[in-house]
Protein backbone atom coordinates (compact mmCIF):
# COMPACT_ATOMS: atom_id res chain seq x y z
CA UNK A 1 0.00 0.00 0.00
CA UNK A 2 1.43 3.22 -0.78
CA UNK A 3 0.79 6.61 0.87
CA UNK A 4 1.89 9.53 -0.88
CA UNK A 5 5.40 11.48 1.41
CA UNK A 6 3.66 15.09 2.54
CA UNK A 7 5.62 18.63 1.69
CA UNK A 8 4.32 20.60 4.70
CA UNK A 9 2.93 18.41 8.02
CA UNK A 10 3.68 16.70 10.85
CA UNK A 11 4.09 12.69 10.88
CA UNK A 12 3.52 10.86 14.17
CA UNK A 13 5.16 7.35 14.17
CA UNK A 14 6.60 4.57 16.56
CA UNK A 15 2.49 4.44 17.52
CA UNK A 16 1.86 1.43 19.25
CA UNK A 17 -0.08 -0.64 16.98
CA UNK A 18 -4.08 -0.52 17.13
CA UNK A 19 -3.82 3.35 19.05
CA UNK A 20 -3.74 5.86 16.25
CA UNK A 21 -7.21 6.44 16.49
CA UNK A 22 -7.11 7.39 20.09
CA UNK A 23 -4.48 9.49 19.36
CA UNK A 24 -6.80 11.08 16.20
CA UNK A 25 -9.67 11.33 18.61
CA UNK A 26 -7.46 13.05 21.44
CA UNK A 27 -5.80 15.69 19.31
CA UNK A 28 -9.34 16.80 17.62
CA UNK A 29 -7.81 15.86 13.98
CA UNK A 30 -11.35 15.10 12.78
CA UNK A 31 -11.33 18.76 12.83
CA UNK A 32 -8.59 19.79 10.40
CA UNK A 33 -9.21 20.31 6.86
CA UNK A 34 -6.41 18.79 5.17
CA UNK A 35 -5.56 15.41 4.47
CA UNK A 36 -4.93 13.05 7.38
CA UNK A 37 -3.70 9.32 6.69
CA UNK A 38 -3.81 6.55 9.32
CA UNK A 39 -2.07 3.66 8.58
CA UNK A 40 -2.61 0.52 10.70
CA UNK A 41 -0.11 -2.41 11.43
CA UNK A 42 2.98 -1.34 9.36
CA UNK A 43 5.92 -3.55 9.83
CA UNK A 44 8.59 -2.63 11.94
CA UNK A 45 11.46 -4.17 13.11
CA UNK A 46 11.58 -2.88 16.20
CA UNK A 47 7.97 -2.60 17.15
CA UNK A 48 6.50 -5.91 15.45
CA UNK A 49 3.82 -3.67 14.11
CA UNK A 50 3.12 0.32 14.48
CA UNK A 51 0.76 2.90 13.38
CA UNK A 52 1.34 5.89 11.74
CA UNK A 53 -0.36 9.58 11.51
CA UNK A 54 0.64 12.10 8.20
CA UNK A 55 -1.36 15.22 8.84
CA UNK A 56 -0.19 17.29 5.29
CA UNK A 57 0.01 20.64 7.41
CA UNK A 58 1.85 22.26 9.58
CA UNK A 59 0.29 22.49 13.37
CA UNK A 60 1.28 22.55 16.84
CA UNK A 61 0.93 18.62 18.00
CA UNK A 62 0.03 18.66 22.24
CA UNK A 63 3.46 16.42 23.13
CA UNK A 64 1.56 16.13 26.48
CA UNK A 65 -1.20 14.18 25.08
CA UNK A 66 0.77 12.13 23.26
CA UNK A 67 3.34 11.66 26.12
CA UNK A 68 -0.12 10.50 28.16
CA UNK A 69 -0.95 8.11 25.50
CA UNK A 70 2.65 6.12 24.59
CA UNK A 71 6.05 7.86 25.67
CA UNK A 72 6.99 5.74 22.55
CA UNK A 73 5.66 7.90 19.72
CA UNK A 74 8.22 10.04 18.04
CA UNK A 75 6.75 13.66 15.87
CA UNK A 76 8.65 14.12 12.68
CA UNK A 77 8.09 17.90 11.61
CA UNK A 78 8.03 17.70 7.58
CA UNK A 79 9.12 21.15 5.62
CA UNK A 80 9.64 21.44 1.90
CA UNK A 81 9.06 17.57 2.21
CA UNK A 82 12.62 16.98 4.21
CA UNK A 83 12.40 16.47 7.88
CA UNK A 84 13.24 19.29 10.05
CA UNK A 85 12.98 17.88 13.68
CA UNK A 86 12.05 14.54 15.45
CA UNK A 87 11.03 15.21 18.64
CA UNK A 88 10.66 12.74 20.98
CA UNK A 89 7.79 13.19 23.80
CA UNK A 90 8.10 12.08 27.38
CA UNK A 91 5.17 11.42 30.33
CA UNK A 92 3.98 14.30 31.27
CA UNK A 93 3.71 14.98 34.93
CA UNK A 94 1.03 17.64 34.39
CA UNK A 95 -2.16 17.19 32.10
CA UNK A 96 -4.32 19.93 31.82
CA UNK A 97 -7.63 19.46 30.23
CA UNK A 98 -6.66 16.10 28.63
CA UNK A 99 -8.84 13.56 30.72
CA UNK A 100 -11.53 13.89 33.56
CA UNK A 101 -12.45 13.15 36.60
CA UNK A 102 -14.88 10.11 36.74
CA UNK A 103 -15.58 10.50 40.38
CA UNK A 104 -18.70 11.19 41.21
CA UNK A 105 -17.97 13.12 44.14
CA UNK A 106 -15.44 15.26 42.49
CA UNK A 107 -15.72 19.54 42.41
CA UNK A 108 -14.49 18.65 38.71
CA UNK A 109 -17.96 17.02 38.11
CA UNK A 110 -19.88 19.32 39.31
CA UNK A 111 -18.29 22.10 38.15
CA UNK A 112 -17.01 20.87 34.65
CA UNK A 113 -15.70 25.25 33.83
CA UNK A 114 -12.70 24.21 36.16
CA UNK A 115 -9.43 23.32 34.96
CA UNK A 116 -9.27 18.92 34.73
CA UNK A 117 -6.20 18.78 36.05
CA UNK A 118 -4.00 15.28 36.11
CA UNK A 119 -0.82 14.96 37.98
CA UNK A 120 1.55 11.56 37.43
CA UNK A 121 1.53 9.97 40.69
CA UNK A 122 3.26 6.60 39.48
CA UNK A 123 5.60 6.81 36.05
CA UNK A 124 6.35 2.77 36.82
CA UNK A 125 2.57 2.04 36.23
CA UNK A 126 2.14 5.32 34.34
CA UNK A 127 -0.59 6.60 36.82
CA UNK A 128 -2.33 9.78 36.67
CA UNK A 129 -4.94 10.77 39.71
CA UNK A 130 -7.29 14.02 39.59
CA UNK A 131 -5.30 16.92 41.02
CA UNK A 132 -8.48 17.44 43.25
CA UNK A 133 -9.87 14.58 44.85
CA UNK A 134 -6.99 12.22 43.88
CA UNK A 135 -8.69 9.29 42.29
CA UNK A 136 -6.76 7.48 39.92
CA UNK A 137 -7.52 7.37 36.29
CA UNK A 138 -7.64 3.95 34.99
CA UNK A 139 -4.83 3.94 31.85
CA UNK A 140 -7.34 1.98 29.60
CA UNK A 141 -8.71 4.88 26.66
CA UNK B 1 0.76 33.52 46.09
CA UNK B 2 -0.95 32.85 49.76
CA UNK B 3 0.06 29.99 51.64
CA UNK B 4 -2.71 27.57 51.95
CA UNK B 5 -3.42 24.35 53.54
CA UNK B 6 -5.06 21.98 51.29
CA UNK B 7 -3.04 18.41 52.03
CA UNK B 8 -1.69 18.10 55.00
CA UNK B 9 1.35 17.21 52.76
CA UNK B 10 1.10 20.64 52.14
CA UNK B 11 3.20 21.01 55.49
CA UNK B 12 6.56 19.63 55.82
CA UNK B 13 7.28 17.59 58.87
CA UNK B 14 9.34 20.78 60.61
CA UNK B 15 6.86 22.77 59.96
CA UNK B 16 4.46 20.66 61.74
CA UNK B 17 6.43 20.40 64.65
CA UNK B 18 6.65 24.08 64.52
CA UNK B 19 3.31 24.45 64.69
CA UNK B 20 2.59 22.11 67.48
CA UNK B 21 5.37 24.02 69.52
CA UNK B 22 3.23 27.18 68.83
CA UNK B 23 0.17 25.27 70.13
CA UNK B 24 2.00 24.56 72.95
CA UNK B 25 3.00 28.21 73.46
CA UNK B 26 -0.40 29.27 73.35
CA UNK B 27 -1.71 26.74 75.83
CA UNK B 28 0.60 28.16 78.69
CA UNK B 29 0.80 31.60 77.66
CA UNK B 30 -2.60 32.56 76.01
CA UNK B 31 -2.01 35.65 77.15
CA UNK B 32 0.81 36.34 74.88
CA UNK B 33 -1.77 36.20 71.75
CA UNK B 34 -4.74 37.92 72.64
CA UNK B 35 -4.28 40.55 69.90
CA UNK B 36 -1.86 39.20 67.74
CA UNK B 37 -4.40 38.73 65.19
CA UNK B 38 -6.15 42.54 65.84
CA UNK B 39 -7.93 43.71 62.83
CA UNK B 40 -7.81 41.04 60.89
CA UNK B 41 -10.81 38.65 59.71
CA UNK B 42 -11.33 35.24 59.71
CA UNK B 43 -14.06 34.00 56.78
CA UNK B 44 -15.52 30.42 57.35
CA UNK B 45 -17.10 29.37 54.02
CA UNK B 46 -19.08 26.15 55.48
CA UNK B 47 -21.08 25.04 52.55
CA UNK B 48 -21.74 21.64 54.71
CA UNK B 49 -22.97 21.46 58.28
CA UNK B 50 -20.48 21.13 60.98
CA UNK B 51 -20.37 22.19 64.45
CA UNK B 52 -16.80 21.75 65.98
CA UNK B 53 -14.81 22.73 63.04
CA UNK B 54 -16.80 25.79 62.21
CA UNK B 55 -16.87 26.76 65.82
CA UNK B 56 -13.35 26.31 66.59
CA UNK B 57 -12.17 28.25 63.86
CA UNK B 58 -14.39 31.14 65.06
CA UNK B 59 -13.16 30.84 68.67
CA UNK B 60 -9.47 30.48 67.49
CA UNK B 61 -9.81 33.90 65.77
CA UNK B 62 -11.71 35.32 68.58
CA UNK B 63 -8.82 33.96 70.88
CA UNK B 64 -6.24 35.65 68.83
CA UNK B 65 -8.31 39.33 68.78
CA UNK B 66 -9.55 38.58 65.45
CA UNK B 67 -13.01 38.78 64.27
CA UNK B 68 -15.03 36.58 61.72
CA UNK B 69 -17.73 36.56 59.31
CA UNK B 70 -19.21 33.92 56.93
CA UNK B 71 -21.82 31.25 55.96
CA UNK B 72 -22.91 28.18 57.93
CA UNK B 73 -24.55 26.03 55.02
CA UNK B 74 -24.67 26.36 51.80
CA UNK B 75 -28.25 27.61 51.35
CA UNK B 76 -27.32 30.34 52.71
CA UNK B 77 -24.88 31.59 50.34
CA UNK B 78 -25.33 32.39 46.49
CA UNK B 79 -24.36 28.82 46.15
CA UNK B 80 -28.20 28.22 46.42
CA UNK B 81 -28.25 30.71 43.16
CA UNK B 82 -25.97 28.54 41.33
CA UNK B 83 -22.96 30.25 41.48
CA UNK B 84 -19.26 28.25 41.71
CA UNK B 85 -16.91 27.84 44.02
CA UNK B 86 -14.41 29.87 42.23
CA UNK B 87 -16.70 32.91 42.19
CA UNK B 88 -17.75 32.77 45.78
CA UNK B 89 -14.06 32.64 46.94
CA UNK B 90 -13.18 35.20 45.05
CA UNK B 91 -15.81 37.77 46.31
CA UNK B 92 -15.03 36.61 49.86
CA UNK B 93 -11.44 37.19 49.05
CA UNK B 94 -11.75 40.88 49.01
CA UNK B 95 -13.59 40.96 52.70
CA UNK B 96 -11.15 39.05 54.38
CA UNK B 97 -7.61 38.01 55.09
CA UNK B 98 -7.96 34.30 55.77
CA UNK B 99 -10.22 31.43 54.74
CA UNK B 100 -11.36 28.71 55.80
CA UNK B 101 -13.45 26.29 53.89
CA UNK B 102 -15.80 23.23 54.27
CA UNK B 103 -17.54 21.42 50.98
CA UNK B 104 -18.94 18.43 50.53
CA UNK B 105 -17.15 18.13 46.87
CA UNK B 106 -13.98 16.49 47.47
CA UNK B 107 -10.53 18.88 45.58
CA UNK B 108 -13.38 22.06 46.31
CA UNK B 109 -10.61 23.72 48.44
CA UNK B 110 -8.21 22.68 45.46
CA UNK B 111 -10.51 24.94 43.71
CA UNK B 112 -11.03 27.50 45.39
CA UNK B 113 -7.11 28.14 45.62
CA UNK B 114 -7.01 28.53 41.97
CA UNK B 115 -9.13 31.89 42.73
CA UNK B 116 -7.95 33.15 46.22
CA UNK B 117 -5.88 36.08 47.02
CA UNK B 118 -5.68 35.09 50.76
CA UNK B 119 -4.94 31.92 52.31
CA UNK B 120 -7.39 29.22 52.12
CA UNK B 121 -7.69 26.32 54.74
CA UNK B 122 -8.96 23.17 53.95
CA UNK B 123 -11.66 22.45 57.01
CA UNK B 124 -13.23 19.36 55.25
CA UNK B 125 -14.19 18.45 51.43
CA UNK B 126 -16.13 15.75 51.15
CA UNK B 127 -14.85 12.00 51.83
CA UNK B 128 -11.34 13.09 51.11
CA UNK B 129 -9.02 15.17 53.42
CA UNK B 130 -9.83 17.54 56.55
CA UNK B 131 -5.73 18.73 57.27
CA UNK B 132 -6.65 20.84 60.42
CA UNK B 133 -8.11 17.88 62.27
CA UNK B 134 -5.34 15.70 61.51
CA UNK B 135 -3.18 19.05 62.89
CA UNK B 136 -5.54 18.46 65.94
CA UNK B 137 -5.11 14.72 66.38
CA UNK B 138 -0.67 14.80 66.06
CA UNK B 139 -1.68 17.50 68.20
CA UNK B 140 -3.57 15.37 70.65
CA UNK B 141 -0.86 12.14 70.12
CA UNK B 142 2.13 14.49 70.72
CA UNK B 143 0.70 15.71 74.33
CA UNK B 144 -0.77 12.13 74.94
CA UNK B 145 2.09 10.40 74.65
CA UNK B 146 5.45 12.89 74.46
CA UNK B 147 5.86 11.51 70.90
CA UNK B 148 5.17 11.51 67.16
CA UNK B 149 6.82 7.58 66.95
CA UNK B 150 7.40 4.70 67.83
CA UNK B 151 4.15 3.35 68.41
CA UNK B 152 0.86 0.77 67.71
CA UNK B 153 -1.97 2.86 66.33
CA UNK B 154 -5.69 1.04 65.08
CA UNK B 155 -7.98 2.82 63.00
CA UNK B 156 -11.46 1.63 63.52
CA UNK B 157 -14.71 2.17 61.62
CA UNK B 158 -15.27 3.56 58.20
CA UNK B 159 -12.07 3.46 56.87
CA UNK B 160 -13.39 3.98 52.91
CA UNK B 161 -15.01 7.62 53.81
CA UNK B 162 -13.17 8.50 56.74
CA UNK B 163 -11.06 11.39 55.36
CA UNK B 164 -9.79 12.16 59.05
CA UNK B 165 -8.26 8.54 58.84
CA UNK B 166 -6.72 9.79 55.26
CA UNK B 167 -4.83 12.68 56.32
CA UNK B 168 -3.79 11.17 59.77
CA UNK B 169 -2.03 8.10 57.99
CA UNK B 170 -0.52 10.45 54.98
CA UNK B 171 1.01 12.45 58.13
CA UNK B 172 2.03 10.19 60.46
CA UNK B 173 3.74 8.24 57.28
CA UNK B 174 6.15 10.90 57.64
CA UNK B 175 7.29 9.82 61.19
CA UNK B 176 9.54 6.60 62.27
CA UNK B 177 8.33 3.08 63.17
CA UNK B 178 4.99 3.20 63.71
CA UNK B 179 2.67 0.23 62.86
CA UNK B 180 -1.00 0.74 61.58
CA UNK B 181 -3.60 -1.64 62.42
CA UNK B 182 -6.66 -1.22 60.14
CA UNK B 183 -10.11 -2.19 61.57
CA UNK B 184 -13.02 -1.98 59.30
CA UNK B 185 -15.83 -3.95 57.48
CA UNK B 186 -14.68 -4.96 54.46
CA UNK B 187 -16.71 -2.61 52.32
CA UNK B 188 -15.85 0.16 54.30
CA UNK B 189 -11.78 -0.24 54.32
CA UNK B 190 -9.19 1.73 53.48
CA UNK B 191 -8.85 3.31 49.94
CA UNK B 192 -6.21 1.23 48.24
CA UNK B 193 -4.76 4.93 46.65
CA UNK B 194 -4.17 5.91 50.27
CA UNK B 195 -2.16 2.50 51.42
CA UNK B 196 -0.48 2.56 48.39
CA UNK B 197 0.99 5.78 48.41
CA UNK B 198 1.06 6.28 52.02
CA UNK B 199 2.08 3.01 53.09
CA UNK B 200 3.26 0.63 50.59
CA UNK B 201 5.34 3.04 49.00
CA UNK B 202 7.35 4.00 52.20
CA UNK B 203 7.43 0.50 52.95
CA UNK B 204 5.49 0.61 56.27
CA UNK B 205 4.03 -2.12 57.57
CA UNK B 206 0.09 -2.49 58.12
CA UNK B 207 -2.15 -5.11 58.74
CA UNK B 208 -6.09 -4.99 58.16
CA UNK B 209 -8.70 -6.68 59.91
CA UNK B 210 -12.51 -6.70 60.70
CA UNK B 211 -11.65 -7.84 64.54
CA UNK B 212 -11.67 -4.65 67.33
CA UNK B 213 -11.30 -7.08 70.02
CA UNK B 214 -8.92 -9.22 68.92
CA UNK B 215 -6.09 -6.85 67.87
CA UNK B 216 -7.27 -4.08 71.09
CA UNK B 217 -4.76 -5.49 73.37
CA UNK B 218 -1.83 -4.46 71.44
CA UNK B 219 -2.67 -0.48 70.75
CA UNK B 220 -0.91 2.44 72.07
CA UNK B 221 -3.59 4.63 70.29
CA UNK B 222 -6.79 3.65 69.32
CA UNK B 223 -8.81 5.99 66.29
CA UNK B 224 -12.38 5.14 66.51
CA UNK B 225 -14.36 6.96 63.44
CA UNK B 226 -18.05 7.20 62.67
CA UNK B 227 -19.88 4.97 60.06
CA UNK B 228 -21.01 8.35 58.31
CA UNK B 229 -24.36 8.59 56.89
CA UNK B 230 -23.84 11.14 54.30
CA UNK B 231 -21.63 9.73 52.78
CA UNK B 232 -23.64 6.48 51.21
CA UNK B 233 -25.64 6.57 48.06
CA UNK B 234 -27.90 3.94 49.55
CA UNK B 235 -29.39 3.79 52.96
CA UNK B 236 -29.56 0.41 53.20
CA UNK B 237 -25.68 0.21 53.53
CA UNK B 238 -25.45 2.78 55.41
CA UNK B 239 -27.87 0.59 58.30
CA UNK B 240 -26.30 -2.75 57.91
CA UNK B 241 -22.64 -1.45 58.54
CA UNK B 242 -23.77 1.33 60.76
CA UNK B 243 -23.39 -0.43 64.12
CA UNK B 244 -20.28 -2.27 62.78
CA UNK B 245 -18.31 -1.35 66.00
CA UNK B 246 -19.08 -0.34 69.56
CA UNK B 247 -16.30 0.54 71.88
CA UNK B 248 -17.89 -0.19 75.06
CA UNK B 249 -16.04 -0.59 79.17
CA UNK B 250 -16.03 -4.02 78.56
CA UNK B 251 -14.05 -4.62 75.16
CA UNK B 252 -11.36 -2.04 76.78
CA UNK B 253 -10.96 -4.33 79.60
CA UNK B 254 -7.71 -5.80 76.98
CA UNK B 255 -6.59 -2.94 76.31
CA UNK B 256 -3.49 -1.36 77.29
CA UNK B 257 -3.13 0.78 80.53
CA UNK B 258 -2.02 3.47 78.87
CA UNK B 259 -4.10 3.72 75.59
CA UNK B 260 -5.24 6.95 74.24
CA UNK B 261 -8.89 6.87 72.09
CA UNK B 262 -9.17 9.35 69.91
CA UNK B 263 -12.53 10.35 67.66
CA UNK B 264 -12.71 13.02 65.54
CA UNK B 265 -16.46 13.09 66.65
CA UNK B 266 -19.35 13.62 66.31
CA UNK B 267 -20.10 10.29 67.56
CA UNK B 268 -23.36 8.31 67.09
CA UNK B 269 -22.72 5.17 68.98
CA UNK B 270 -19.66 3.84 67.94
CA UNK B 271 -18.25 5.10 71.72
CA UNK B 272 -20.65 4.13 74.11
CA UNK B 273 -20.86 7.33 77.19
CA UNK B 274 -19.89 5.06 80.23
CA UNK B 275 -16.46 5.22 78.12
CA UNK B 276 -15.66 8.89 78.35
CA UNK B 277 -15.02 8.38 82.58
CA UNK B 278 -12.35 6.02 81.59
CA UNK B 279 -9.05 8.40 81.79
CA UNK B 280 -7.69 6.57 78.53
CA UNK B 281 -10.87 8.45 76.74
CA UNK B 282 -8.96 11.08 75.34
CA UNK B 283 -11.72 12.90 72.77
CA UNK B 284 -12.41 15.58 74.84
CA UNK B 285 -9.08 16.98 75.09
CA UNK B 286 -8.76 16.35 71.95
CA UNK B 287 -11.75 19.35 70.80
CA UNK B 288 -9.86 21.70 73.22
CA UNK B 289 -6.74 20.87 71.29
CA UNK B 290 -8.51 21.57 67.59
CA UNK B 291 -8.74 25.41 68.77
CA UNK B 292 -5.26 25.80 70.06
CA UNK B 293 -3.88 24.22 66.99
CA UNK B 294 -5.86 26.08 64.52
CA UNK B 295 -5.15 29.40 66.18
CA UNK B 296 -1.15 28.29 65.14
CA UNK B 297 -1.95 27.61 61.93
CA UNK B 298 -3.83 31.03 61.64
CA UNK B 299 -0.70 32.90 62.84
CA UNK B 300 1.46 30.57 60.32
CA UNK B 301 -0.27 31.21 57.15
CA UNK B 302 -0.67 34.79 58.13
CA UNK B 303 2.65 34.93 58.77
CA UNK B 304 2.89 36.86 62.32
CA UNK B 305 5.15 36.22 64.66
CA UNK B 306 4.70 36.93 68.28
Amino acid sequence: MNIDSIQNGVVLDHIQAGKSMDIYRYLHLDQLDCSVAIIKNVKSAKMGKKDIIKIDSPMEVDLDVLGYIDPNITVNIIRDGVRVDKKHVELPKRLVNVIHCKNPRCITVSEPQLDAIFLLSDPATRTYRCAYCETAKDKKL
Amino acid sequence: MPRNLIDITDLSVEEIDQLIATAEDIIANPAKYQDACAHKQLATLFFEPSTRTRLSFESAMLALGGSTLGFSEANSSSTAKGETVGDTIHTVSCYADIIAMRHPKEGAPFAAAQYSEVPIINAGDGGHNHPTQTLTDLLTIHREKGRLNNFTIGFCGDLKFGRTVHSLVNALSRYANINYVLISPLELKLPRYVKEEALKKKGIPYSQTTDLESVIPELDILYMTRVQKERFFNEEDYLRLKDSYILTPEKLEHAKADLSILHPLPRVNEITVAVDRDPRAAYWRQVKNGKFIRMALILKLLGIQV
